[in-house]
Order: structure tokens, then C-alpha cells, then sequence
């Protein structure tokens, strides 16, 4: 008996370690490695191609906190995480809850709306850059139809406008996702907890913020910790449709790191403000997760 | 009347969300001159090919290829390396179990720019720079968290009397896992699939830094340059995303169900 079952032992350390092996070595070598590696560049003068790579101690990081192109890029990430959670979710919420009123005469509905989450990112930017172009573009073509040519603009050239106009795009493409999320939450639901309350008096709006919401906290909790998180981390969308621009008005850190290190070659620098990115992006995760309650990480709506 | 109001609400998002698939695929069947000359919403006059053959004629389906190679490479990978670690969590005791489990999870929330640099620099340097394969790795990396976090939850679940009874007949960790954990794990395997199968064949960052010639860049970054050579044909362009968007439109079509929890697989697990 004992031998066989320090043979078993044996057998499965080796499985153990055999089963890791492949995922530990992925992740050293493409995630942990890369990020010790930018955490070293930053403090380098470098432009990637030279032997000459300078020590300059703390100096990327020293004009990091003076940059106001960076700040302006962290305020911009910012805004579109308020502006996610406070306009995608809802409408993703509201329209969950119309598919799953609807019944079975929304079917077709239910299949269309979630086409945006079907093209890549990059399809979505250059379709949307003819969608809203000044002059051949559909926005302003309705709007001149309907007689409002007057509020027809240069959606992404005008500083004021690019950012926001970025803004519907992301969710215009992403209100599908957390609109499925919730949808299945809801339809999760017990089928009598609504007439229950219905019976016991309560009117539709009542059962919804009443009873159904309070069940789906999970759920929204997990929409929301996606969206701060990936919100932080945006990039495709917007280097394709503005590159950041005009004049760094829809910058953000990751469209900003980018034109840094592969634009300037400037790899010291670029580094700094990708390990920044890092750092905030980390936090932010880290909290939110433990604000959240603990052990919900992506999970949690079951 | 509650009814009509849902129905209402529901046909404006219709429109507000089928709008740009109408504009893109419409235009892309107009001339030129017949774009610029008629209103943006009217149905083609004469719908013409001309922009899908010239598409077709600009190496689309090299590119095509390219993305199926990489994509189909990156899940097989990507599922076979997860579900091996996802069976360690889910069935053997070890003591960094735990911490090993949470530092995996922890890379979901790791932006991929931050290893942009490091990883260019190694690809350089190791002459995978500017080929198809430079791209697998870091897809496989960055989708190993989610994967291992799904795959060990529904491990986790799947009943252990199932793996006794092979014990008894002699079987060790590794049989025990490829004859009766692995064929068990299908459904969230093909979910997997789905969720992955979608990331990669639309990603655009690694692929944009990673490659730079069209004999190794794939569809995103094809349809990138494409914009960027043909920028004032617009019915040209509009042909290109319509074709680089069919082919996720038509595998949806016929399963959109499994896709939808598919492209779920984050956030509700299994």
C-alpha cells in the first residue's frame, strides 16, 4: 500500500508540474517578463535601435508628472469611464429588460442589436469615420435632410466634439455586450417572483428597481468593474478613428504611449507611460474588485 | 398600448444599431458617382460587384488566410494549454495552489500596451518580427486568464465520482484527465472556442506593432491599409469591411445562441 501511494504522490507532482509548465512558461515570457522589462525602460533614454542606451534615473518620470498631455489623456480615460457606466449601462439595462419583455416578436430584434459586437473594433472606427464625415457623411446627411443643417459639424475634427463623438461610437459598439449581460441575468430570474409582486400590488417599475435590480447586483457590479477596467485600457477605437487628435483632444494613455515609443522611438519614455498605465489600470481593477465584495472578480452573475 | 411603446423603443434601437450595417453594405454595392449624386439611405440604382472584385483582387484573401491561420492556431493552443492548468486548480492539492490561481486571474486586468515595447524589442531580436507567428504567443498568453478561470470553474463542478471509479481501474492524474475531464469539458471548451476565436480574429493592437508587410499582417490591419490607400473610394472600402465582417455575421447567423454565451463567456461563466 505505501508504496503505491507515494507512487501516486509522485504521479502527481509530475502532473502538476508538466500541467503548469506550458501556461507559466506563456505568461512569463509575454506578460511578466514584458512588464518587469518596461518598468526597467522607463528609467532609460533610449530610442530602440541604438547600442547607446542612457541611465537617466527618475527623468522620464519626473517629466511625466509635469506633462500635461499625459494628464489630459488620464482626465479623457476618466471621462470615459463616468461616461460608460452612466450611459451604457442604463441603456444596456433598458434594453435588456424590452427584449425580455417583448417576448417572442422582439426575436429578430434580439439577433440584430447584437451585430456591432460582431465587427472588430477597427471596421467599427473606419465605418463610423464615413458615418459621421463632414461633408459625405451620414450624420450630417439626416441632419441637413430633416432640415437641421445648421447642427450639422465636423464631428471628429472639432476639439470639442472628437472625444464625445468617440464616446458614442465605443458605445454604440459596446451597449450590446452589457445589454446580453443583463438580459441573461434577467431571464435568470425566477418567472414568479413578477407576478408574486404584480399580485402583492407593486406596478412594473416598482418590481423593477424594487425586486429584479436588487437580484441582479451581481451582475451589475460585474458590468461595472468591466467597464472601468476596459475603459482605462482604451486604444483600437480611437487610434483608428482620431489617433488622439485634434491637437490631443481624444488622447488617451494607451493612444498617447503608442505615438511615444512607436512614433518619437522614444522607448524610455514610452515606457514610462505605458508602466503608468499599468499601475493605474491594476489599481483601479484592485479596488474596484474589493469595493465590490471580495471574490467576484470577473464572475459572479452565475 | 404598453405593448406598442415596448415595440417602439425596441424598432428605434433597431435602426439606431442596423443604420451603419445598412449605410456600409448599400454603399458598397453603389458606383463611386452614384454615391456622392444620391441620398446616403437609397437602395443602389444598379447594384454592382465592381468594389467586391476589386476587394477580392487586392490580396483579401491572403489576408484572409492569414487570419484564419493565426486564429485557428491561437485557440487550439490557447485551450489545450488552459485546460491543462485548469485541471491542476480544479482536481490536484498543492501548496501554491491558491496564490498560483490568483496570479493567472490577475492577468485579466493587465493592459496589453504595457508589454507592447518589451515584446516588439524580443520579436526583433529573435527574427519573428513581421511574421505570422510573432502574433501567436502574446494571443495566447493574453487569453490564458480567462480561459483557466472559466475552464477550472466548470472543472470544479463536474461530479468526482465520475474520476473515482477510473482511479479504481488504475488510471493516474494524466489519464484521468485526458479520458474523462478533458471529453467532459466540451461545452465550455466550444464556448471558449467561440470567445477566443472572436478576440483573435479581430485584434488589433499586437498585430498592428508586430507585422508591417502585407505578406504577414491579418484582416484588421488589412482593412487598415485598405482605408488608408483607397481613403476617397468609399464604396471600395465599404465592400472590404462587408466582406471582413461576413464571415463572424454568417457563423452568428446560423448559431447565434451558442455565440452569444460564447461572446458572454467573461462575464457569466461556463
Amino acid at each position: 500500500m505505501i508504496p503505491s501511494l507515494t507512487r501516486e504522490r509522485g504521479a502527481q507532482r509530475l502532473t502538476i508540474f508538466l500541467f503548469l509548465l506550458p501556461t507559466a512558461a506563456l505568461l512569463g515570457l509575454f506578460v511578466v517578463w514584458p512588464i518587469t522589462g518596461a518598468a526597467q525602460l522607463s528609467f532609460l533614454d533610449w530610442n530602440g535601435v541604438d547600442e547607446a542606451r542612457r541611465f537617466v534615473g527618475l527623468a522620464n518620470w519626473r517629466t511625466l508628472v509635469a506633462d500635461p498631455i499625459f494628464w489630459r489623456a488620464l482626465r479623457n480615460n476618466l471621462g470615459i469611464v463616468v461616461l460608460s457606466i452612466v450611459f451604457q449601462l442604463p441603456i444596456a439595462m433598458a434594453l435588456a429588460t424590452l427584449l425580455e419583455r417583448g417576448g417572442r416578436g422582439l426575436r429578430v430584434h434580439r439577433v440584430v442589436y447584437v451585430f456591432p459586437m460582431l465587427m472588430s473594433t477597427v471596421a467599427v472606427g473606419i465605418l463610423f469615420k464615413y458615418v459621421l464625415d463632414p461633408q459625405f457623411g451620414l450624420v450630417n446627411a439626416l441632419l441637413r435632410a430633416a432640415g437641421l443643417g445648421s447642427l450639422a459639424r465636423n464631428w471628429l475634427g472639432e476639439p470639442h466634439l472628437a472625444l464625445a463623438a468617440v464616446v458614442g461610437v465605443v458605445s454604440w459598439q459596446w451597449i450590446p455586450f452589457y445589454m446580453l449581460l443583463f438580459y441573461a441575468a434577467l431571464a435568470a430570474l425566477p418567472a414568479d417572483l413578477r407576478e408574486a409582486a404584480l399580485l402583492d400590488g407593486a406596478t412594473e417599475t416598482q418590481y423593477f428597481f424594487r425586486v429584479a435590480l436588487p437580484l441582479m447586483k451581481g451582475t451589475v457590479r460585474t458590468a461595472c468593474v468591466l467597464s472601468l477596467v476596459g475603459s482605462l485600457k482604451y486604444f483600437d477605437l480611437v487610434w483608428v478613428m482620431t489617433e488622439g487628435g485634434p491637437s490631443h483632444a481624444s488622447e488617451l494613455m494607451a493612444t498617447y504611449m503608442y505615438k511615444k515609443a512607436f512614433a518619437a522611438f522614444d522607448m524610455g519614455y514610452g515606457s514610462t507611460v505605458a508602466t503608468a498605465l499599468f499601475v493605474i489600470v491594476m489599481a483601479a481593477g484592485l479596488v474596484s474588485v474589493w469595493l465590490t465584495g471580495r471574490g467576484e472578480e470577473p464572475g459572479g452573475a452565475g | 398600448m404598453k405593448r406598442t411603446i415596448i415595440h417602439l423603443l425596441a424598432l428605434a434601437w433597431l435602426v439606431l444599431s442596423g443604420a451603419p450595417f445598412y449605410f456600409m453594405v448599400g454603399s458598397a454595392f453603389k458606383e463611386r458617382f452614384e454615391l456622392l449624386s444620391t441620398s446616403l439611405w437609397a437602395l443602389p440604382k444598379n447594384p454592382t460587384l465592381a468594389n467586391f472584385r476589386a476587394v477580392l483582387a487586392s490580396r483579401f484573401v491572403a489576408f484572409f488566410l492569414h487570419s484564419v491561420i493565426v486564429m485557428v492556431l491561437s485557440v487550439v493552443l490557447v485551450l489545450a494549454v488552459s485546460s491543462m492548468a485548469a485541471y491542476v486548480f480544479a482536481r490536484l492539492r498543492f501548496r501554491l495552489s491558491r496564490f498560483l490561481f490568483a496570479f493567472i486571474i490577475a492577468g485579466l486586468v493587465v493592459p496589453v500596451h504595457i508589454t507592447l515595447i518589451p515584446v516588439y524589442l524580443l520579436m526583433t531580436a529573435t527574427g519573428l518580427y513581421d511574421t505570422l507567428w510573432a502574433l501567436v504567443g502574446p494571443y495566447v498568453a493574453f487569453a490564458i486568464p480567462m480561459t483557466v478561470f472559466i475552464l477550472t470553474d466548470f472543472m470544479r463542478q463536474i461530479p468526482r465520482e465520475l474520476e473515482e471509479a477510473g482511479r479504481i481501474d488504475g488510471c493516474g492524474p494524466m489519464r484521468t484527465f485526458f479520458k474523462i475531464v478533458l471529453p467532459l469539458s466540451r461545452p465550455a471548451l466550444a464556448t471558449l472556442a467561440i470567445f477566443n476565436a472572436v478576440g483573435f480574429w479581430n485584434e488589433f493592437v499586437f498585430a498592428y506593432v508586430l507585422t508591417a508587410s502585407p505578406g504577414s499582417r491579418t484582416l484588421p490591419l488589412a482593412v487598415w491599409d485598405f482605408q488608408g490607400q483607397y481613403g476617397a473610394n468609399i464604396p471600395a472600402i465599404m465592400a472590404m469591411l462587408t466582406l471582413s465582417t461576413l464571415p463572424l455575421v454568417a457563423v452568428y447567423i446560423t448559431a447565434h445562441e451558442r455565440v452569444q454565451k460564447g461572446m458572454l463567456a467573461g462575464a457569466i461563466k461556463g
